[in-house]
């Protein structure tokens, strides 16, 4: 019985490195002097830093996400909340069970068959190669992200609160305006964080979607690592690790107002 | 012709299959405190949620001073509503949830803060205006939801089991408070309560609600000492039932024959058919352990169990083919569980229930 407590210590710590050893990997080599992405490294320097703010793919990339990324944001974050909205009923009809099930879909779905529906849809109505047609490919599958994110933060708000502000002379617009949605706004803040996440590392649908112009830096680091494997890309993944961890700040942040009005 | 203030016809309100109102007429005069009583699941809640808007009845009509007011959305019928919980914001502060009404009729930031730091005076939360919700006790919330249900002067106060949460003695402080202020400005109260003793306590009127219908409306004397059935005998306060067939009955009383054969001699201006059967309420409180004098009734009976209250004692009796509870003040030595007593009531302390 006392080996359990070492053999469970073991056991994480094995898990943890499982998980981290890629990253572990490819994060000393961002600060290679070398131009090959590989190890030893013969010294130390930020050179694929510059090179990522100076060179005009990584520059142009950067910028293409950023604009990706937000515009995603906006419209999942907008979409997403309002759907949550009109599905927060604890007893859902048949009807709007299914449209539940709809919003939900693009998790399951694999993104290759979404990527070649829209592909073949966007040909249509000429949205291909544009930053409308990335946007709302990504927007497809951020979208279920909110909705989990707003729902959830919905459904813990007491109804009563609601109810007090009408009966106060609160009109329906107002009381979403200054009841329901200050209390669902841990929620929907979450929602846009997983939304920008979401945007920001998709690459198969912008792989279908997107043209030379609506290149992202997931896509630029995808056909980096075919084309001339560059320590750029090591830098690029060390940025992504600080964005990630300034998200889940925000999140943490986030939570703690949520719990700060419970 | 009297107007009344608030008037429900024929209001009933199903969900589906189930009927939790049904057929309801109620009348509240302006300045009323009026408690529905009864208990859960006897509808009286989705009365309130129905005065305040918040549901709408599947048949009948509301009215509120002169205007008909079912269909009418809740934030255009001026009512205030104290719900169980407090529904407080938790996201504003004291004064902010108090002054939200205002904001929401438009007023003035100066005149708002001005009758924010009166109603803030009122309920004794002065100090605390710039706390939240989550940072104050029980009976605090409950000052700020009242101080909030109020400030907008409405014409109806409704309160959903206001004083559930609290303890006992912060229940019966706030009990006083509210009656208080009822007196105080003049309000008409519609008070939702399962507590039996809250209701006599605060209310001008009672209606004793069971299953969606009022088994009796009253005063609470009237309640208390005159029920019309056996549901109210028993739902407000104790009480001793006993039944029996009427044995005679001439101008003014009646005999009732009990169980064991005694005779029950009751006041009773009614006629009743030879043999009917009634169901007689004695409170316990009427009941003495002494031989009576004068035309009372006196019944030998055998002490089985007293219980110990504090202020008063209670006394199980049983006698042949009935048994009483009995309250008994301790100035008196009492009686040995297991001791003979005569224990007797006033023909006018027996209330007839006819069924």
């Amino acid at each position: 019985m006392k080996t359990l407590p070492l053999a469970r210590l073991i056991f994480g710590a094995a898990v943890i490195f499982f998980l981290i050893a890629p990253l572990i990997a490819i994060l000393p080599l961002a600060f290679t002097d070398s131009v090959f992405l590989n190890y030893p490294i013969p010294a130390y320097s930020t050179r694929w830093f510059e090179e990522l703010v100076t060179a005009d793919v990584w520059r142009r990339s950067i910028v293409n996400s950023l604009i990706i990324g937000l515009g995603t944001t906006l419209l999942a974050t907008l979409l997403g909340t309002v759907s949550a909205l009109g599905l927060r009923e604890k007893r859902l009809s048949l009807l709007l069970a299914t449209i539940k099930t709809l919003f939900l879909l693009p998790l399951v779905v694999p993104a290759v068959v979404l990527g070649v529906g829209m592909q073949l849809m966007f040909a249509q109505y000429s949205l291909t190669n544009s930053y409308i047609g990335v946007i709302v490919a990504h927007t497809v599958v951020a979208v279920p992200f909110v909705v989990v994110n707003v729902l959830a933060a919905l459904q813990g708000i007491d109804r009563r609160l609601e109810q007090a502000a009408a009966s106060l002379g609160a009109s329906p617009t107002t009381v979403l305006r200054k009841v329901t949605l200050p209390l669902a706004l841990p929620g929907i803040l979450s929602g846009a964080v997983f939304a920008f996440a979401t945007s920001l590392d998709e690459v198969v649908l912008t792989l279908f979607v997107a043209g030379p112009n609506q290149r992202t830096l997931a896509r630029q680091m995808f056909s980096t690592i075919r084309e001339n494997i560059s320590p750029a890309i090591a830098a690029v993944a060390f940025v992504f690790i600080l964005g990630t961890i300034l998200l889940a700040l925000i999140m943490r942040f986030a939570r703690g107002m949520r719990q700060g009005q419970a | 012709m009297s107007n009344p203030f608030i008037r429900l016809e024929g209001v009933t309100k199903s969900f589906g299959a189930l009927t939790v109102v049904e057929g309801l007429d109620l009348e509240i005069e302006r300045g009323e405190f009026v408690s529905l009583l009864g208990p859960s699941g006897s509808g009286k809640t989705t009365i309130l949620m129905m005065l305040a808007g918040f549901e709408n009845p599947t048949s009948g009509t509301i009215w509120a001073d002169g205007k008909r007011i079912d269909g009418l959305p809740p934030h255009k019928r001026n009512m205030g509503v104290v719900f169980q919980n407090y529904a407080l914001f938790p996201h504003m502060t004291v004064s902010e949830n108090i002054g939200f009404p205002l904001k929401m009729r438009g007023a003035a930031r100066a005149e708002t803060a001005e009758r924010v730091k009166k109603a803030l005076d009122m309920v004794q939360m002065d100090a605390l205006s710039d706390r939240r919700p989550s940072q104050l006790s029980g009976g605090q919330q409950q000052r700020v939801a009242l101080a909030r249900a109020l400030i907008f002067e409405p014409e109806v106060v409704l309160m959903d089991e206001p004083l559930g949460a609290l303890d006992k003695q912060l229940r019966e402080q706030m009990q006083l408070d509210i009656r208080e202020l009822h007196r105080r400005l003049g309000l008409t109260i519609v008070f939702v309560t399962h507590d039996q003793s809250e209701a006599l306590t605060m209310s001008d009127r009672i209606a004793i609600f069971n299953r969606g219908k009022i088994e009796q409306i009253g005063g609470p004397a009237e309640i208390y000492d005159h029920p019309n059935t056996r549901f109210v005998a028993e739902f407000i306060g104790e009480t001793n039932l006993v039944n029996g067939p009427i044995r005679k009955s001439d101008g003014g009383t009646a005999r009732v024959e009990l169980a064991g054969g005694q005779e029950i001699m009751v006041e009773s201006s009614q006629d009743y058919a030879p043999d009917e059967r009634v169901c007689l309420s004695i409170r316990p409180e009427r009941i003495k352990l002494r031989p009576a004098a004068g035309p009372a009734n006196t019944l030998r009976a055998t002490v089985s169990d007293i219980v110990y209250h504090g202020d008063h004692l209670r006394l199980l009796l049983s006698c042949e083919g009935a048994s009483f509870v009995a309250k008994t003040d301790r100035s008196a030595q009492p009686p040995a569980v297991g001791a003979a007593v005569d224990l007797s009531f006033q023909p006018a302390d027996c209330w007839v229930i006819r069924q």
